[in-house]
């Protein structure tokens, strides 16, 4: 997913001269093609992420559209207050390419796990949060991604997520995707959880799953129609619980007066204690298939 | 031997500058104000001998780009903008008010002539690198000035900025320190010292100058001989005195932001303005 990210920003700069590629200290040789065609838009800045933010706002300012990649968590930890200021205030066209979304730095620790970036972002008017499902997706929503007013922060898996989003969707930025049918349960998933949401589905009878690539601003009109079918509704994320996209969720059905069974399933308001692999730790805060299936089948016993 | 920026004497020009800003602290009540005495020569000099611009295209690419990064210094800034017609001086009575475009501290979107919505400080340099870079991409010849507080300074993104400016070799941009050498706590020697300010500024890959920051014809003379050196980035650090022009603010913590300003003081601020 981040390769095809990275590929594509090429893909746009080539086609649009207001394209402008940012990196902080990435590894060597990356988007080499793009340094030697069009060196003047091509920039790697060194560890020194709140100036690159600035320094993005600067050029956007003048009319250009900037993706700037890094890991995560220096996007969103290290430098929220000019993402705040420099970014959302000016409601500038930047593109903070997050790598590492969720926990897939496992083996680096909580240093480099951006859990709760979805809940930092999603309270800065003018933010527009994307995590698409898998590398297909992502395509999809970048050759869309140059004319987006504002600034996105695009949240990257880890590469290798497997294809669960059908070919032939036209991506729009704020719109849902209903992937499987299903109205009695709804599973309401962002990111690459949609593969575990899909999963737990196939398992049960009667369940659907909505991806919701689009995290601000929510697509409050099919999330509630869809939710508004359903007796029970579990909302699943690789973040934690806090603000996280199930409290999105939860803050839109709720006020919207529908009362299905509700859970969340994330990460609990801890630093994981673990190293590993994503997929370990995703095991061991039960973001899971079959958790999914479990929960759902409880609160379908209890509604 | 010229006089220091304690000793200068301020021309009709500088004095009539200020009384647009004690304008704005009758209207709104309050303000930076020290902050905002110690640059106005330097604001002044820019505006009038300096920058490109036209007060009614505000947004004209090929004008220069100045940002006021020690954005609590905006009274100066709107003093300028007044006095160069971006918008009438009728705003300056709503100041900090609900219904007036002027903050306590200045906003792109809603100011014109602001070039950058800052406040909180380290901010603008990185936002003037990136206006520099795009004037390259461009091959536009406009310029980029970024004024800078030395409170600013002990901002560690103020230093990531200065780098990245002088690895582009941003002969085209140039940065002002106004060095009143006073934060709100105490002195900046006290606090947390700077010096040698100008070896750093060099250090970080700067071509730098002096200059006493009340002095308009030295002023005037550093800004026309930039950039200095045709590979670097300029740094002017300005020596300027917190609260310049009024007997009883110049050096004095309290009037660094003043809240609750008194009809008193009002007047006491605008005698001492037209006092020779």
């Amino acid at each position: 997913m981040r390769q095809t990210c990275i590929n594509m920003v090429y893909e746009l700069a080539k086609q649009d001269p207001r394209v402008v590629f940012v990196g902080s200290d990435l590894g060597v040789g990356t988007l080499k093609q793009f340094k030697a065609e069009m060196p003047d838009r091509y920039y790697m800045e060194g560890v020194s992420e709140q100036n690159i933010v600035g320094m993005a706002a600067g050029l956007a300012l003048e009319g250009k559209v900037v993706y700037f990649n890094t890991i995560a968590t220096f996007i969103t930890r290290r430098c929220f207050e000019q993402v705040v200021i420099d970014l959302c205030l000016h409601n500038v066209p930047v593109r903070l390419i997050g790598s590492g979304g969720g926990m897939v730095y496992a083996p680096l620790g909580p240093t480099h796990l951006a859990i709760e970036d979805i809940a930092i972002f999603r309270t800065l008017p003018n933010m527009t949060i994307v995590a698409p499902a898998d590398a297909n997706e992502m395509r999809r929503f970048m050759s869309v991604s140059v004319n987006h007013p504002g600034p996105i922060y695009i949240r990257l898996g880890k590469g290798g997520d497997p294809i669960v989003t059908p070919d032939d969707q036209q991506f729009a930025i704020g719109k849902t995707y209903q992937l499987r049918e299903g109205n009695e349960a709804l599973i309401i998933s962002t990111g690459i959880c949609a593969k575990a949401a899909l999963d737990a589905a196939a398992s049960l009878t009667g369940t659907g799953v909505l991806h919701v690539p689009t995290i601000k601003p929510l697509d409050t009109e099919a999330i509630l129609a869809a939710a508004s079918k359903a007796c029970v509704v579990v909302t699943v994320e690789e973040h934690t619980l806090p603000g996280g996209f199930g409290s999105a969720i939860a803050e839109l059905v709720l006020e919207a007066g529908l009362k299905p069974r509700f859970k969340r399933i994330g990460i609990p308001d801890v630093f994981p204690d673990q190293y590993g692999s994503q997929a370990s730790l995703m095991e061991r805060y039960d973001i899971t298939a079959d958790n999914l299936t479990k929960t759902i089948q409880q609160l379908w016993a209890a509604s | 031997m010229n006089p220091s920026p304690t000793e200068i004497k301020l021309d009709q020009r500088s004095r009539d500058l200020r009384k647009l800003i004690v304008q704005a602290i009758a209207g709104g009540r309050r303000g930076h104000i020290g902050s905002a005495f110690s640059l106005v020569e330097m604001l002044r000099v820019l505006y009038d001998d300096v920058l490109r611009y036209d007060a009614k295209n505000p947004s004209w690419p090929q004008r220069d780009r100045c940002i006021l990064s020690k954005g609590h210094g905006c009274l100066a800034l709107y003093a300028l903008l007044v006095d160069k017609g971006f918008f009438p001086a009728s705003e300056l009575e709503k100041f900090c008010k609900a219904d007036g475009i002027l903050g306590g501290h200045p906003e792109a979107h809603k100011v014109p002539g602001v070039e950058a919505s800052t406040g909180s400080l380290g901010h603008g340099l990185a936002i003037g690198v990136g206006m520099a870079l795009n004037a390259r991409i461009e091959k536009s010849d406009y310029r980029v000035f970024v004024i800078v507080s030395d409170g600013e300074s002990q901002e560690g993104s103020t230093w990531e900025a200065a780098l990245c400016a002088a690895k582009h070799k941003l002969a085209h941009l140039t940065v002002l320190v106004d060095y009143n050498k006073q934060q709100s706590y105490g002195t900046i020697a006290e606090v947390l010292n700077l010096e040698p300010f100008a070896d750093k500024w060099r250090s970080f890959g700067f071509a730098v100058t002096e200059a006493n920051g009340h002095n308009v014809e030295e002023l005037r003379a550093a800004l026309k001989k930039t950039p200095l050196d045709p590979q670097k980035p300029t740094a002017i650090i300005c020596h300027t005195v917190k609260g310049k022009g009024i007997s009883f603010c110049e050096g004095n913590l309290s009037w660094h932001h003043k809240t609750k300003v008194t009809d008193e003081e009002v007047k006491a601020l605008f005698a001492e303005l037209e006092a020779r």
